[in-house]
């Protein structure tokens, strides 16, 4: 691999291996199998689990059926974040497949969102894409596409069509030529240990010298206690897409390349793994 | 963009440059002279300096400029004792010029000026029209003056040799004076202003300059002979003017503005290529008669003008016919004065603040521009107080020689500035370096620490841009410096000593020092932009305060960027693919979650049909994909069309299409798609798009999902053969492993070819990745590593690596005229005759007015004019005579001739992108590159090239990593060269413009020019055009379409023996380093139709029959330019031959011709073709 096309392709085409099982406690008429399926990393829940939900109804009973939801290891899975940050957050470093659990009772209110339907999803993932463009570009860009460029995104997100997404993407990632790139980061960093969501500030690509941000900068300016003192020992894992970018990384590259579909870095902390 | 430069001088008579990509002013790197005023083009300045004499400034190149200078000796025969010096009474000199006429010895011969130096001695041409003669290079006639042959004859009674000496000009990158009149009357007075200008009134190679000056008395004086090979001129002339002029200002066109006394301006009528120095003056009257004309700067349609009350004026309606314009715009903005450049861009310089102003917005469109922005750029690091100490004798002695010379007109103004604003400093400055003893103010001491001490690194880091006179021994403040600046200056000190003394500085505190450091901002005195190209195009990094690293450095760099191999980039390249592994590699048989389907793109094209007659047709079309898991597809297109009121389709599969060629003409926006099928028809499938858009978008579509098909993505390797079509349009092929093998090769009309965006008219390339391109403007350029540009955007192109393209050629129009006896030659043809103004074949009816550019890419950048630079010579007004038409046309009238023509020429211009770098600044007719040597060689890669004046040049540190190399090395040549080709073993063989072969001897990489040509004589009666040199084989091309071969190289006698016919119709030859043999052929029938500019693939050539036996059709129609000296994919091995057979076989191939039976294949050795009428066929027609 030598070209940035190419990292934007494995991006898109990352899939995680998982195992839907469902919930013991879940009335059952007879046995539910446990489910594989890749997952794409860049997707969501609701987007891909119609064949999950399929599966399982099958054993059961129609009554016992209500809004499906998911959950790993006793934390329930937010249908609002990108498949692949909730793998990195909640179970990189574990053996795969990826083992998840499949509720239809229950419904945890308070930590979940009901998501009635794929509209519901589509008025999520394009609303972020607004607020990353206020950021990048003031809105600029994507005020003046037309709806069937909305639908293009969404359709390729949803169908899993790379260039058919990214024939209407790109116009997102490009810039000024006189400006060394966006006007700030669309970013949101989460922490495995903390109770607060995710962490988004204002931050620009470029510092007033001219030199290009990095990965470290923005680390340094919105969470300075997640980076490894010259001396010490590695604490955290900084991951984005399964991989540990270094923090060299500038800034822009990585947000014209690893942003998520809705044009976000989502950006995983996590600690690290001991053995 | 190429680099280029502003010139400009301060207040202080010190000369800066600005570069175009740069963000400093520069100090000249000969910056021993102060200046009054500068005059710039692209390749010199010229300056009067403050010692009121005039020098030039040519800048370096690797080419050097050289003139050649000849004589003959003369011998006559008589029987005593043979040929001898001693002539008949009647006969010429023993030694004379080539007429006979004009004694010149040897020693006769001196050099014009103390700025040139002899290349080496004389020495006897053997070279005779292209044939060798015998040792001595005698030629023989039966007398003077007769025809000589290089053959004695019985009857030879005299004979003649020519002798050559090459001298060079050697005063580079430094001013150079122009030696004083030798008559002391004829210049009584020294000059006042200076412009230069003029050099598109003729093309090259004549590439005169016009050179004017304006003495202290108002006279004009027209500089002789300033060319190219002559940068000094001869002699001046003086102009008669109608009044007293005070400054001049000459376009680079045959526009030519001075200013009078009184205030009119005075416009030169009649320049023209015949008369640079113009006929007669027109005068212009000032826009307010009280405030006259102060200054005036031209350019090719623009006249500016600055009054005495400083106030700016545009002229209206100036151009090549109405020199003088129409009427005076008041602009905004007061001026001292101001500069018309390229492009007719503006510069001035502020009256208040002396700062340099660029004109932005100024396009063909609209010439007087939009709003004066400042120039704010720093100049770099300000160590040059030797400079500056040196100016204060004579920069002083300026101002105040102005004031008094020019009285109130001039700049009165700037001398109060310079006076009360900047003087102390100067005053200071002197003390410092004259005394050495006194406390310096504190900033100046810090400077100096950083440059003496180990700050040499921190100097650079501030101004990255490569300064050779950075060493840090020239240490400014010195005791010597002084001393030999004074000398140099003490004449115009003498001459007007009386003028601000330099006591009376001495006595300004010294504590003034303070804001004369480097951040504050200059004052300028002039400028000169007629050697800086802006365009719309160009970015300028002049108008804020850069800090940090230079952007210049980045933006230069190659295709290895920093960013590129940095650490970071490969983690994540690395970590990516560990992640699919990680995560992928044992699930691959878990389920998708999302089902992968069918995606369909519809539109409505239109369709050049199968049928008779021909015509376009609407048609709906699908491109349907269909995508597997892992992200790979596969396409068909589906065209329904109508036929006979019936619903018909037909479907291409996308992986058997081998190329898309883009075909834009005015009337349609349409492209060819070929598959071997329709290769082999010459008869591709056309369709077109409503809009240049859709097209593009269609084109790029098709392209990718071909691409993609065919698992081709990212840039060429370095293997891949590439070619370019008569539009300038760049396609590459990956060759497969058998496209070369012995038995069975791929068919060549297989190969897949995509295009690279750019426009070239050469590309070559060899097996490391090192590929060059020449424009059709001869700008040469490099590739980049990237892939995409042009109509290729997002996915399809890479993001690094794609530049700004141009390109500029001309289209040609003819002017035909018949004589008739009443009213000699008219416009008035006979009823028979081709149209008036027509194409070169008189078929098409071309008049200036419906004559459009070539397609909706290019527009036109000049006007029409007439083009002297045509086969078979002209007269004076550009015509050619012959006796009817279509006929073979001469320069000049004959009682036989009634019909003559001329041809006009107009420039456009294209700008595209691609992954292409300009290599600056030497524009190439020709090059090469070796096609490949031992893997993990440290030497650099020989490049060898053709500049568009015809000079043999090596390029000097190419290697994978810089593909641009670094510099040039000229190679000397007693004649311009049209061809170069370096094959392996560094066999450098290349092509005179006498049609002659040369091999360059002795070629390696510690010797990497060689050391001697060897002279190869063409074939009998042919004028060889190409050569083209592989492992061990040498093919060359003649004028004629004849493809030779050379016989008998070994390794002992590399030059060969003799030249073997092997085919004709042939346009173009590359062999590659397996010594595979491709060509452009001229003429190729299909089935369908006739093809022009085919790909040739030479079939059966072996080791032992390095000529092969037959002929492989691939891709064509249109197609101009191949380079397989990439290719060095071997197949694996086969069969063994059989030498018998071979040699069976080698005695037949000449005689069979073209006549052999149905298979296209491997049976034809000509590539002639019978002309079939219908054409039309080939997308690209040449």
């Amino acid at each position: 691999m030598t070209d940035d096309k190419d990292v934007l392709r494995d991006v898109w085409f990352g899939r995680i291996p998982t195992c839907f099982t469902l919930y013991q406690d879940e009335i059952t008429e007879r046995e539910a199998e446990p489910y594989y399926l890749l997952l794409p990393r860049v997707s969501y829940l609701p987007l891909v689990t119609d064949k999950v939900k399929k599966h399982f109804q099958k054993v059961m009973r129609q009554e016992d059926i209500s809004e499906i939801w998911f959950e790993y290891e006793g934390t329930p899975l937010k249908w609002h974040y990108p498949i692949g940050l909730l793998f990195d957050l909640l179970a990189s470093n574990t053996a795969l497949p990826w083992n998840i659990t499949v509720h239809f009772k229950s419904f945890p209110e308070k930590d979940l969102l009901h998501c009635p339907s794929k509209d519901t999803v589509e008025a999520h993932f394009m609303s972020c894409m607004k607020e990353a463009d206020a950021l990048k570009h003031k809105s600029q860009v994507i005020n003046e596409m037309q709806k069937k460029d909305h639908k293009q995104l969404w359709m390729g997100l949803q169908n899993d069509k790379f260039d058919q997404f990214w024939a209407i993407n790109r116009k997102l990632m490009e810039y000024p030529a006189e400006d060394n790139g966006f006007r700030y980061i669309p970013f949101r960093i989460y922490q495995a240990t903390t109770e607060r969501p995710f962490i988004q500030k204002l931050f620009r690509p470029v510092a007033a010298d001219g030199q290009l941000h990095t990965l470290g900068d923005l680390l340094k300016e919105v969470c300075p206690s997640v980076i490894t003192p010259e001396d010490g020992v590695k604490k955290n894992q900084i991951m984005i897409h399964g991989i540990e970018p270094m923090l060299e990384t500038p800034l822009q590259w990585l947000s014209e390349h690893l942003s998520y579909p809705d044009n976000f870095l989502h950006i995983s902390i996590i600690p690290q793994p001991t053995d | 963009m190429p680099n280029s430069l502003l010139w400009a001088v301060d207040i202080f008579g010190r000369v800066y440059t600005l570069a175009t990509a740069g963000q400093y002013w520069e100090l000249c790197k000969d910056a021993h002279l102060e200046f009054k005023r500068v005059s710039a083009v692209k390749q010199c300045c010229w300056g009067i300096a403050c010692d009121n004499q005039v020098y030039v400034y040519v800048c370096s190149s690797d080419v050097p400029i050289r003139h050649r200078e000849e004589t003959y000796e003369n011998q006559r025969w008589n029987p005593v004792g043979g040929f001898c010096e001693k002539l008949m009474p009647s006969d010429r000199w023993q030694w004379s010029d080539v007429s006979g006429l004009k004694h010149q010895q040897l020693d006769s011969l001196v050099l014009p000026s103390p700025h040139w130096e002899w290349e080496s001695d004389w020495y006897v041409d053997e070279n005779f029209g292209g044939e060798p003669t015998e040792k001595g290079g005698w030629t023989y006639a039966m007398d003077f003056p007769a025809t000589y042959t290089r053959d004695k004859k019985w009857n030879s009674c005299v004979r003649r040799r020519k002798w050559i000496r090459y001298r060079r000009y050697k005063s580079r990158d430094t001013w150079a004076k122009i030696p004083s009149h030798d008559d002391p009357k004829q210049l009584p007075d020294p000059f006042n202003d200076l412009s230069i200008g003029g050099w598109e009134i003729t093309d090259e190679p004549v590439g005169r300059l016009s050179v004017w000056a304006v003495s202290l008395q108002g006279k004009i004086w027209y500089r002789e002979d300033v060319c190219h090979p002559n940068p000094e001129g001869s002699s001046w002339s003086l102009i008669e003017t109608p009044g007293e002029v005070v400054q001049i200002s000459c376009g680079p066109y045959d526009l030519l503005w001075a200013t009078l006394w009184e205030g009119q301006a005075m416009v030169r009528e009649g320049i023209d290529r015949n008369n640079p120095k113009g006929s007669s003056w027109s005068i212009v009257e000032p826009p307010v008669p009280e405030n006259g004309i102060m200054h005036v700067s031209v350019g090719v349609n623009v006249v500016w003008a600055v009054t005495k009350d400083r106030k700016v004026w545009f002229r209206r309606g100036v151009n090549s016919h109405n020199p003088c314009g129409t009427s005076w715009i008041e602009m905004v903005g007061e001026m001292m004065m101001v500069n018309v450049g390229l492009n007719d861009q503006v510069w001035g310089i502020g009256c208040d603040d002396r700062t340099v102003y660029f004109r932005q917005g100024v396009t063909p469109s609209e010439l007087s521009g939009k709003t004066w922005k400042a120039i704010i750029a720093n100049r770099e690091n300000d160590r040059s107080h030797t400079g500056s100490s040196s100016s204060l004798l004579s920069a002083g002695c300026f101002f105040g020689d102005e004031v008094r010379g020019s009285g109130d007109s001039l700049a009165p103004s700037d001398t109060e500035t310079s006076s009360e604003t900047e003087r102390p400093g100067l005053v200071s400055e002197y003390e410092i370096s004259l005394g050495n003893s006194r406390p310096r103010p504190e900033s100046s001491r810090e400077e100096e620490v950083a440059l003496a001490g180990d700050g040499v690194g921190q100097a650079q880091g501030f101004a990255p841009a490569p300064r050779p006179d950075s060493a840090p021994a020239e240490l400014p403040w010195t005791n010597i410096d002084l001393k030999e600046t004074q000398k140099t200056s003490s004449p115009s000190a003498a001459c007007y000593a009386e003028t601000t003394s330099l006591s009376s500085l001495g006595l300004f505190p010294v504590g003034l020092e303070e804001g004369y450091g480097a951040d504050d901002h200059p004052l300028w005195a002039w400028v000169s932009g007629g050697g800086c190209t802006v365009d719309t195009h160009t970015v300028l990094k002049w108008f804020t305060v850069q800090s940090g690293l230079s952007t210049s450095m980045q933006t230069l760099s190659l295709s290895i960027t920093p960013a590129q191999t940095a650490a970071w980039r490969k983690q994540i390249f690395q970590q990516l693919t560990e992640r699919t592994k990680r995560e992928l590699e044992n699930f691959r048989h878990y389920e998708q979650a999302v089902e992968q389907s069918v995606w369909v793109k519809t539109g409505t094209l239109q369709w050049w049909a199968d049928w008779k007659p021909h015509k376009w047709i609407d048609v709906r079309v699908a491109l349907e994909q269909f995508t597997g898991n892992d992200g790979t597809r596969d396409s068909i297109l589906f065209i329904y069309y109508m036929f006979h009121e019936e619903k018909k389709y037909i479907h291409i599969f996308l992986n058997e299409v081998t190329v898309l060629v883009p075909v834009l003409n005015e009337a349609k926006h349409s492209f060819a798609l070929y598959t071997p099928e329709k290769t082999k028809q010459r008869w591709p499938i056309r369709l077109a798009a409503a809009t240049e858009q859709e097209m593009y978008d269609w084109l790029a579509l098709l392209s990718t999902s071909c691409s993609e098909s065919r698992r081709i993505q990212g840039r060429p390797s370095p293997q891949a053969i590439w070619s370019v079509t008569c539009k300038g349009d760049i396609f590459v092929s990956e060759p497969s492993v058998d496209l070369e093998a012995p038995m069975h090769p791929m068919p060549c009309d297989q190969m897949f070819w995509r295009q690279i965006g750019g426009h070239l008219r050469v590309v070559e390339c060899n097996s490391h990745g090192v590929v060059w391109g020449i424009g059709y403007d001869h700008t040469a350029w490099v590739y980049t590593g990237g892939y995409g540009g042009g109509f290729f955007q997002g996915l399809a192109s890479s993001t690094s690596n794609i530049y700004m393209q141009s390109d500029v050629k001309c289209v040609y129009i003819y002017e035909n005229q018949r004589w008739n006896p009443v009213t000699g030659y008219t416009s008035r043809g006979l009823p028979t005759d081709r149209y008036m103004w027509s194409d070169v074949t008189g078929l098409q009816e071309c008049t200036k007015a419906n004559t459009k550019p070539p397609s909706l890419h290019w527009t036109w950048v000049s006007d029409w004019y007439i083009d002297f630079n045509i086969s078979g010579g002209t007269d004076r007004e550009g015509w050619q005579y012959a006796s009817d038409f279509p006929s073979s046309y001469h320069g000049y009238k004959t009682m036989k001739d009634f019909v003559r023509r001329r041809r006009w020429a107009r420039k456009c211009k294209l700008v595209t992108s691609g992954p292409w770098l300009e290599v600056a600044p030497i524009s190439l007719w020709d090059v090469s590159i070796i096609p490949g040597c031992e893997e993990g060689s440290k030497d650099s890669i020989a490049l060898w090239a053709i500049s568009d004046k015809g000079d043999v040049l090596c390029r000097l540190g190419v290697s994978e990593l810089n593909p641009a190399g670094s510099s040039w090395l000229h190679v000397g040549t007693d004649q311009p060269f049209i061809s170069v080709s370096v094959g392996a073993f560094y066999q450098v063989w290349a092509v005179a413009r006498d049609g002659s072969a040369f091999y360059r001897g002795s070629v390696s990489p510690k010797q990497p020019a060689g050391d001697c040509w060897y002279h190869i004589p063409s074939p009998p009666k042919q004028k060889l055009k190409q050569v083209s040199v592989g492992q061990t084989s040498v093919y060359a091309l003649d004028e004629n379409g004849n493809l030779w071969f050379r016989q008998g190289i070994t390794p002992s006698y590399p030059q060969g023996s003799s030249w073997d016919h092997v085919s004709n119709n042939v346009r173009k030859v590359s062999v590659g380093p397996l010594d595979q043999v491709w060509v452009i052929a001229n003429k190729v029938q299909g089935s369908h139709s006739l093809s022009c500019g085919t790909v040739c693939h030479r079939t059966g050539v072996q080791p032992r029959e390095p000529k092969g036996q037959g002929w492989d059709y691939g891709i064509g129609g249109g197609w101009d330019h191949l380079s397989v000296r990439a290719n060095t994919t071997k197949a694996p091995k086969s069969v063994p031959q059989e030498p018998e057979e071979d040699n069976f076989s080698r005695t037949t191939d000449l005689e069979e011709g073209d006549g052999g039976g149905e298979s296209n294949f491997f049976n034809k050795t000509m590539l002639v073709m019978n002309a079939v009428p219908e054409v039309n066929g080939s997308a690209v027609t040449c």
